[in-house]
This record gives structure tokens, C-alpha cells and sequence, in this order.
């Protein structure tokens, strides 16, 4: 059984018989279509608003512009009008291996094995990776969630819960065919934003091989607040380069107490990749990311 | 006189059709009880098949038929005709054989009462494959063959072109140049999926196709089948664009005519997105060294252009990267030789500009390379070899504006105020590379045949039986027949694609408009002849008893030439007092492709002017932006599919719109167009400050502006120049 709300996703994939739901269940129709303010001074996001009404929120543009950034640096406009919040935390990875059914892959067919460690591997993932999978989260809207610190909200069949989004993705581990902490009849409602921080500065920079309408070689979402010339809070998050939307508290540590200046964002953009692991083709993912985080770090903080 | 509609904006004729969803492409054929086909893609490059499951298939809802091998009945293989009646890429039938050569090569098909059942039961066929270790090596060394070979074309000699002693000459050279370029498989992938409508009825056999080139594609789907070729029809009424990958007839077609003959129902095949990459051709890799010898001074002593492409186990499409080295340059001493490596792909074809593409790309970086050796401007290099005839064919140019071209290029794109230095120009922090390059392409006709009808109601139908690929044929023909018969556009009647109608040429090689043109004159002068024999012949005609040679035809009016046009006759009236319906003319006209003996060397000639930008990164020394920092490049599989990583710090952008963009770059335009009009001699930098980015401050939504604009759609990044006449900018062909 599979949840239906935009589809983008999951019929694309039921096309390559990679999904193949005996039942859907459209969930269209549920009130979770609504972005509100929260008591607290927060967001709520319905977990069947569009990307494109997400992106074009005025709160969102105002306070959370790092969101809108990146689900527009996202796929195509067209894409974006149907995807959803919660389709979006549940996009499914682009590897090749995976979407190939002619193709052994331990996240389609657990213990089949992973052709992509071996073969082709370039836009593969070179943090959080195991043996088993090195399979990319290909989602921007899920680096920006990571770098505001949002939280899932899950309706389950024993009531609801709260989930941060640091802990919703899991790293492939031996079980790459679980990327999520949802069981099965959970369904996602929305997702909070804590309350903007006053003053930060945010980015959303994507690297990719073309200018738009293609998924992240790299990719970082810096949500950073500058007082007197250094870094008194940091949230970095990146994209394009992790097996989930790789929050970096190495980076954030790096950066806070430290000048804004391209010596302290190059430190924390090392400090982010210090556990890179890089495959046969994707080793220049590492420097990219690098360059993709200072970059970023610099960018936000010259305005 | 009217108005004449060429060399005007004029809307396409056939432009409400296609807004409107009524223009008919080959999907949009439908017949009462067809049924639709999936091919089963093979999933190993190389092997054999062992076995085909279908049982589970064949039981499921609404399935007509699994065909394979076993039970697809005789498809026989095609040869070359005359012309293009015989031209294919892949010439085995589907089902040949039990062997596998490329990844997706057809295996079974599955045939349905719907789409989707056949998609479904072709997902549910169990093949099973003795797999072997297939070759797709990048690295590309020629098979070891005879000098002359066998190719989709006919017989091609490997020592493409020769002269002097290039050996000799590039042993003795003061400066030397020895480089290796590689080109990546590229797919053409149109908007509009191949697809195949087959109709059989009793032993004629109707195709609505996707086809660029309908005439060939009945002379080789006859043969497939065993039928004289008029009982085969091509039909292909609209073109989602092909790029040369809808120019010969792919499996597909042959598999759709197959499955409708064993049905004895209309079949209609459509390839999927998928299968595009992989069975209907694409444009093969190539690895080419380029030797380049030249004085100290720039002039070009010899020339070395050899050439490997990779070709699928059994077919040997042409990727012709020589064909524009043997003239580009004046130089005494050349050879331009080429080889093959079969590798386990598809079938290559021509896509879009085949061979001159590839080619022209190893050989101008190699002129650029030399110029940047031997601290020249790229340009000056260029003026100093300019060729005065075709030194390959030893014929002279037909015309050739080469340099017109190049001057005007660098006065559009202000080259004199490059500054050769590497990272020497920045502007609003990017560091600018700014190239050039020229280019050629065949200029030809091919034969074309076509009809004009004058009716009594005052409107005309022109027939050909070409294709519109999207370029505007139907507005063409539509304007030419105006122009011939004075009926205005929206009187025109224009019908193409059809093997039914007058043999018309194929759409590739950007000629088909240019083969059309003396064709449909001519139909239209003998319309008009017709119409004045009707004049001066019907009882009752103004002109009756008349000497033809009296009578002259303008803007739709028969008048006597004496009394001048204003004393015509429409000639609806003329046909009206006749009880004529209509009059037709027939015209045809000659190729000029391919000729053997041509007097002259006739090709089209422009350059490109590009300016590259990449962002500094950190401070330091500049980094090459994030190219440096892939050690893959353009070597690996996903490399070539991929093209350069963080090609979005590497943007390309369109010159003039950074000026629009910026202002900065305007300026000096007067000093540097008379300074370009002469030998092109390089300025001091005066560019450079003036390119520089403005450094003040800015808003925060300016930033992001700004900052969207860089993600935007990357753009070519070309400023393209052409002088006058045919010398436009070349490489947009099929």
C-alpha cells in the first residue's frame, strides 16, 4: 500500500516497475493542504501543500528563505506544482542501479547487492554510505528542512508523534531498503519550523552538471547569524552528497565563535567532509562540496 | 504586385493545427480494432538468448501476442538502392538471430488490446540470456580493416584525403602541435517519440511513421517485407523533430509491420523515452589526433587528421569527421585517414551536423592551441591560412565569405579587446575565457519532384512529398506556390509527407528547402503554361484564339502582354469559363549531392565567438573553477553523459545579454570594429578594467536577482555570425 499525493515520485516509479503498490490510496482530499502559523511563532506545513505554494509562501520568503531557495532550485515548475511536502521527504533516490529493475540493488531487492559500488557511481553518495548502498537523498526542500531544524509530524496507527528531521531519514546501514522511520500505515500530516531567527542570513546553493531541471552534484543550505563580525549561530546542512539530508554539527561547530571570513568557512567546509568516503567516480564530490559549502558560507554573509 | 511573403515574418501555416492538437503526428493515427506493441529490451550487452518465458504474458488480460524470433513470421534484410532508397542503419531484421550485441537491442514484443496491457505484458516476458563480458572500452584504436570498407553509405576509402608529404612536413616543422580530442556518444532524444502505425491491407502496406525521410523508408520497408515498393506508403504528416535520428528506419517500424501482418490488425508501436537512448541511433564517440606543423610565424606547413569512431558490432554508419579538413586550411601537406572500433552499442547515425561536428571541434582546438603556442591571436592564425580554393579537391569555392564572416563575428562580439592572458579578463567576479573557431558545412540539393494546382475557386495546392521536421516546410512550400501563382497564403493548400505524392527529398543536411525551391518553380511555371494553353484555347475565353507566346501569367492575373497586367483575368475565371477544375504542373530538380565531378566546392562557412565564465573560489591563487577538481572528466561512461562537474560554475553565457545585463561591456565598440576590419591585431588591455564588475554595494533582493539568473537556464553562450547570402553559421543540419 502506497500513500498518493502529487505522484511525481511514486508513479514515476511505478512506470519502472521499481513501485509496485498493490493498493494507493490518494490522499488528496485530507485537509493537510494549508500553511499556518503555529502558537509559537513557527510554521506548519500541510503535508499535501505543493511545492510551488511552498516556495512562493510570503512567511516562507520572509522568514525561511532558504526553503523557498531550494525547492525551486528543484526539478522543473511543472514538477513542483504537483509535489508535495511529504512526497518531497520521501523522494526516493536517483541512482541508476535502483531504477533499473534489471539491475541488482539491496534497496530494491534486499541482499541482491550494489552494482553501484563498482560501476557507475559519480552522482553517488560520499557521506553516510555503507556497504551495502551509496545511494544519494536527491531532495533540496530536505536540506533546507535540515538546516531549519524542522520537525515531522507522523499520524500513526497508534496516535501521533513527533519526529526531527535529523532523526525521519536513516543512513543505509545493512537495511538500505528503510530510509525512513515510518511504518507501515503511517502517514505524514506536516512538518513545523521552529520560529525564525532574527536577523539570520540564509542560502541555498546548488551545484549540478546543468543549470537547472537536474539533481545536485552538491549542495548546501546555510541559516547563519553574524554579530560584530563573527559567527554567533550556525545551521548547515547538505545536499547532493549524503545517503540522507546531511545536517553538519561539525561544520556549525566550526563556524560559531569565528570570523565571518573565508579562512573559518573553508575550516568548517572541511570539517563537513572530514568523513568523506569517496567512490570510484565521485571523488571530486568532495572538493565541489567544499567549494559549495565556502561559497555558500560566503555568499550569505556578503549581504 | 503583391506582396510577397518571402523574407517576411510570416505565421506558420500550419501553426493553428498544431496549437489546436489537430496536426496529426504518427501516434495520432488511430484505426478501428489496432492494437498496440511493447518491445521486451534486451537487459545484456552481449550474449545469447536461451530462452523466452511468456506464458504468464500471454494469459494476462487483453493480450493478443508475444512475438519472438519463433513466431514473427519472414522479415527480410534491405540493401542499398539508388539514392535513398535503401539507407538504413541497423540493417538486421528484429528477431535475426539469438544474439544479443547492444543493451536494449529488441528481444520479443508484446502486442495488446491497450497501451497499457502490452507495456504490462511486455514487462511480464522472462527472458533468459547467456551472458558474455561485452566491449564498450572508451579508449578507441581502429580495428584492424581494409582501406576501403563497407559503411551505411556505400564503400568509403579510410585515406579520406591526402596531399604533400604531411609526415615529412610535420617532422621538419619548427612549431609542432600533437594532440588527441574525444568527442562522447551523444543522443538525439526528440520531443516526439518514434513510433510506428502499421496498416496492412490484403498485400499493401500503409506506415505512419516518424520519418524524416518517407521515400526511403518505403524503399527499405518493401524490401523488409518482400513488396514492390508501390504497395508500400509511407505516411509522415508531422514531426516532432528527429535530428537525424528519424532520417532511416530504426527496428521498430519493421517490428510493428510484422506484428500487424501476423495479426491481421493495425499495430501501433511507440518507443518509449527509455529506448530512445538506446535503439533508434545516436551519434557515435570519436577520438581524434590532430597533428598540426606550422612556422614560427603561423603559417601551416602540414596537417594530420586521424580519426576513430565506435560502431555497433554489425552496422557501419559513417561518422564523417573529415569532411570539412581537407579545405578549411591552406595547407601544401595533409592526410585526414579514419578507422573504426566495434564496440556492444546500438547502431550510431547521423545526429545533427554527423561528422563535420566532431571534427570541426578537434580541429579548430587545435588551431586554437597552435595560435596559443605561438602567442597569436586565434583569429590572425585563421586569416594567415585562409585557403583561396579547395585545395582538398584542387576546384575552386563556389563562394566563400569565410573571412567576412570572421570580421564580422569579432566586430559583433568586440573580439579586440581580448586580453590572451589565462584569468586576464574578470568581470563581476567571474574570470572570462573568451574563444573562437570557425566552421563549414556541405551546402547541396537533393532531387525533389512537385506538384502545383491552380483550382477555379482562386486557391493552389503545392505537393511534395518531403517532410516538415519542424524547420517550416508546410510555410515554405505555402510561400513559394504564392509567390509562383500569386494566391495569397491563406489560399495554399499544402500536402507533404506522403510517399503517394511527388518524390520529394529526405529532411536532413539542412538541404531540403534549398532542394524544393527550383522544384516547385518549375511545377508552377508548368501550372501556369497549362492555364495559358486553357486560355487561349477554350471557346469563350477573353483570350480564345490567342497566341500563347502573347499571353503572360502575374499575381494570379492571365493578361495579354501588350495591354499589361491590369487588363487580366483572374485565372479562377479563366479555369470557370474551361469547366476546369484545375491545371497541374509537374517539376523536378536535379541533386547536386554527391556529385563526383562537381566544378565547384560549394559549402556554407561560420565561426563561433564564446565567452566562458567561471567563479574564483576563496582567495589564492585563481582555481580553474571545478573542472580541476574532477580527475574523471569526460573519461568514464557517466562522464560523457555528464559532461564537466559543476558545470554550473563553468557557465557559458550569451555576451550580448551581459552587456545588456551590465553596460560595462560596451564601449571602445568603434576602435575595436576598425581595429577588427584589419588584420585583426590584438589591443593592449584596454578591456580589462572596463570588464570588470561593478563592486558596490547591493540590495538583498538585486542579490538574489541576480543570483537566479546565474541558476537560469544556462545559455549556448554563442554569438554566431554569418556573412551574406548562404555562409550562415553552418552545423544546424538534420
Amino acid at each position: 500500500m502506497r500513500f498518493l499525493a502529487g505522484g511525481t515520485t511514486l508513479l514515476d516509479l511505478m512506470k519502472l516497475n521499481v513501485e509496485t503498490p498493490a493498493r494507493l490510496v490518494d490522499i488528496n482530499r485530507l485537509p493537510f493542504a494549508k500553511v499556518e502559523a503555529t502558537p509559537d511563532g513557527g510554521l506548519r506545513i500541510g503535508a499535501t501543500v505543493r511545492n510551488s505554494d511552498l516556495a512562493y509562501h510570503p512567511t516562507v520568503r520572509r522568514d525561511y528563505l532558504v526553503l523557498s531557495e531550494a525547492i525551486l532550485a528543484g526539478a522543473s515548475a511543472q514538477l513542483r506544482n504537483m509535489a508535495t511536502t511529504a512526497g518531497n521527504l520521501l523522494q526516493r533516490t536517483r541512482c541508476m542501479y535502483f531504477r533499473d529493475t534489471a539491475m541488482p540493488c539491496n534497496k530494491r531487492e534486499p541482499g541482491s547487492g550494489c552494482p553501484a559500488i563498482t560501476g557507475s557511481n559519480r552522482t553517488l553518495a560520499v557521506l553516510g554510505t555503507s556497504e551495502s548502498c551509496i545511494a544519494t537523498n536527491p531532495s533540496d526542500m530536505n536540506v533546507a528542512l535540515a538546516a531549519l531544524e524542522a520537525t515531522v509530524h507522523v499520524q500513526g496507527t497508534k496516535g501521533t508523534r513527533a519526529v526531527p528531521i535529523g532523526e525521519f531519514h536513516l543512513l543505509p546501514g545493512q537495511t538500505p531498503e528503510r530510509e525512513t522511520v515510518l511504518e507501515p500505515g503511517d502517514l505524514v500530516t506536516h512538518v513545523t519550523l521552529p520560529p525564525p531567527v532574527a536577523g539570520s542570513k540564509q542560502l541555498y546553493l546548488k551545484l549540478r552538471d546543468r543549470a537547472s531541471y537536474e539533481f545536485a552534484l552538491a549542495a548546501a543550505a546555510v541559516v547563519l547569524t553574524v554579530a560584530s563580525g563573527r559567527v554567533t549561530r550556525a545551521r548547515v546542512a547538505l545536499g547532493g552528497v549524503g545517503t540522507k539530508p546531511w545536517r553538519s554539527p561539525e561544520a556549525e561547530a566550526a563556524l560559531v565563535g569565528q570570523p565571518a571570513e573565508a579562512a573559518s568557512f573553508r575550516r568548517a567546509a572541511e570539517a563537513a567532509l572530514r568523513d568523506a568516503r569517496p567512490q570510484s567516480e565521485n571523488a571530486f564530490k568532495i572538493e565541489l562540496a567544499k567549494r559549495c559549502l565556502a561559497h555558500a558560507l560566503h555568499t550569505a554573509t556578503q549581504s | 504586385m503583391a506582396t510577397s511573403s518571402i523574407g517576411r515574418d510570416t505565421p506558420r501555416v500550419d501553426g493553428p493545427l498544431k496549437v489546436s492538437g489537430k496536426a496529426q503526428y504518427a501516434s495520432d493515427f488511430h484505426f478501428p480494432g489496432m492494437l498496440y506493441a511493447v518491445p521486451v529490451a534486451a537487459t545484456i550487452a552481449n550474449g545469447r538468448v536461451t530462452a523466452i518465458d511468456a506464458a504468464l504474458a500471454i494469459r494476462m488480460p487483453g493480450v493478443r501476442a508475444v512475438f519472438h524470433r519463433a513466431n514473427v513470421g519472414k522479415i527480410f534484410r534491405s540493401t542499398f538502392g539508388p539514392g535513398f532508397q535503401g539507407v538504413t542503419d541497423e540493417r538486421r531484421p528484429p528477431f535475426e538471430d539469438d544474439v544479443v550485441r547492444y543493451y536494449g537491442q529488441y528481444v520479443a514484443l508484446a502486442v495488446a488490446d491497450t497501451f497499457e496491457a502490452a507495456k504490462a505484458a511486455a514487462d511480464a516476458v522472462r527472458v533468459t540470456y547467456a551472458r558474455e563480458e561485452p566491449n564498450v572500452a572508451t579508449e578507441l584504436a581502429a580495428d584492424d580493416e581494409a582501406d576501403v570498407v563497407t559503411t551505411s553509405f556505400g564503400p568509403r576509402d579510410r585515406r579520406q584525403s591526402q596531399r604533400g608529404d604531411a609526415d615529412a612536413a610535420f617532422a621538419a616543422a619548427p612549431v609542432k602541435l600533437d594532440q588527441v580530442y574525444v568527442t562522447p556518444a551523444e543522443t538525439h532524444n526528440p520531443i516526439e517519440l518514434h513510433t510506428t502505425t502499421a496498416v496492412w491491407e490484403g498485400s499493401t502496406l500503409t506506415l505512419y511513421e516518424g520519418s524524416q525521410a518517407v521515400f526511403n523508408h518505403r524503399g527499405v520497408l518493401a524490401q523488409m517485407f518482400g513488396l514492390p515498393v508501390e504497395n508500400v506508403r509511407v505516411v509522415t504528416r508531422f514531426l516532432g523533430s528527429g535530428f537525424g535520428g528519424k532520417l532511416w528506419p530504426w527496428t521498430h517500424s519493421s517490428l510493428a509491420a510484422a506484428a500487424a501482418r501476423q495479426l491481421g490488425r493495425p499495430v501501433q508501436l511507440v518507443v518509449s523515452r527509455k529506448m530512445m537512448f538506446q535503439t533508434v541511433g545516436h551519434r557515435a564517440r570519436t577520438q581524434q589526433r590532430v597533428r598540426l606543423g606550422a612556422t614560427a610565424e603561423g603559417k601551416l606547413l602540414s596537417l594530420q587528421h586521424d580519426y576513430v569512431y565506435h560502431r555497433s558490432m554489425l552496422d557501419a554508419h559513417h561518422e564523417d569527421c573529415g569532411e570539412a579538413t581537407s579545405f578549411q586550411y591552406s595547407v601544401p601537406n595533409l592526410r585526414v585517414t579514419f578507422g573504426r572500433a566495434k564496440r556492444h552499442v546500438g547502431s550510431a547515425c547521423d545526429m545533427r551536423g554527423p561528422g563535420a561536428v566532431p571534427g570541426l571541434y578537434a580541429t579548430e582546438a587545435a588551431m586554437n592551441e597552435l595560435a596559443a603556442q605561438l602567442r597569436i591571436d586565434p583569429l590572425r592564425l585563421r586569416v594567415m591560412n585562409e585557403p583561396k580554393i579547395d585545395e582538398g579537391l584542387g576546384i575552386p569555392f563556389s563562394s566563400r565569405h569565410q573571412l567576412e564572416c570572421f570580421e564580422l563575428g569579432a566586430q559583433k562580439f568586440g573580439w579586440s579587446r581580448r586580453t590572451p592572458g589565462v584569468g586576464s579578463m574578470t568581470r563581476d567576479g567571474l574570470t572570462l575565457g573568451w574563444g573562437m573557431a570557425g566552421a563549414a558545412w556541405i551546402a547541396a540539393r537533393f532531387p525533389a519532384e512537385a506538384s502545383v494546382q491552380l483550382h477555379d475557386d482562386g486557391s493552389a495546392r503545392v505537393a511534395c512529398g518531403t517532410q516538415d521536421i519542424g524547420t517550416g516546410m508546410y510555410t515554405i512550400l505555402a510561400q513559394l506556390a504564392s509567390e509562383k501563382t500569386g494566391v495569397p497564403l491563406g489560399k495554399v493548400e499544402v500536402a507533404l509527407g506522403d510517399t503517394s505524392l511527388p518524390a520529394g527529398p529526405i529532411s536532413g543536411g539542412s538541404m531540403a528547402t534549398g532542394s524544393v525551391v527550383p522544384a516547385v518553380f518549375a511545377a508552377g511555371d508548368e501550372a501556369i503554361g497549362a492555364l495559358l494553353g486553357v486560355a487561349t484555347a477554350s471557346p469563350g475565353s477573353p483570350f480564345e484564339g490567342r497566341r500563347l507566346e502573347d499571353l503572360a501569367f502575374a499575381d494570379g492575373r492571365v493578361f495579354v502582354k501588350a495591354d499589361g497586367a491590369a487588363g487580366g483575368v483572374p485565372f479562377a475565371d479563366v479555369l470557370r469559363r474551361a469547366n476546369l477544375r484545375m491545371v497541374r504542373g509537374h517539376g523536378k530538380s536535379e541533386a547536386t549531392f554527391d556529385d563526383p565531378k562537381p566544378r565547384f566546392s560549394t559549402h556554407s562557412f561560420g565561426c563561433h565567438f564564446v565567452q566562458p565564465g567561471g567563479e574564483r573560489h576563496g582567495r589564492g591563487p585563481h582555481h580553474q573553477s571545478a573542472r580541476r577538481a574532477e580527475p574523471d572528466r569526460g573519461r568514464g561512461r557517466d562522464g560523457d553523459r555528464h559532461g564537466a562537474a559543476g558545470a554550473h560554475l563553468v557557465r557559458s553565457r550569451d555576451r550580448r545579454a551581459d552587456q545588456q545585463q551590465s553596460g560595462r561591456l560596451r564601449g571602445g565598440g568603434e576602435r575595436g570594429r576598425a581595429a577588427d576590419r584589419g588584420a585583426f591585431p590584438r589591443l593592449p588591455r584596454q578591456g580589462d578594467q572596463r570588464a570588470r564588475g561593478p563592486g558596490d554595494r547591493r540590495d538583498r533582493a538585486g542579490r538574489h536577482r541576480r543570483r537566479h539568473h546565474r541558476r537560469g537556464a544556462s545559455r549556448d553562450g554563442r554569438a554566431r555570425a554569418g556573412a551574406a547570402g548562404e555562409d550562415r553559421a553552418a552545423a544546424r543540419v538534420t
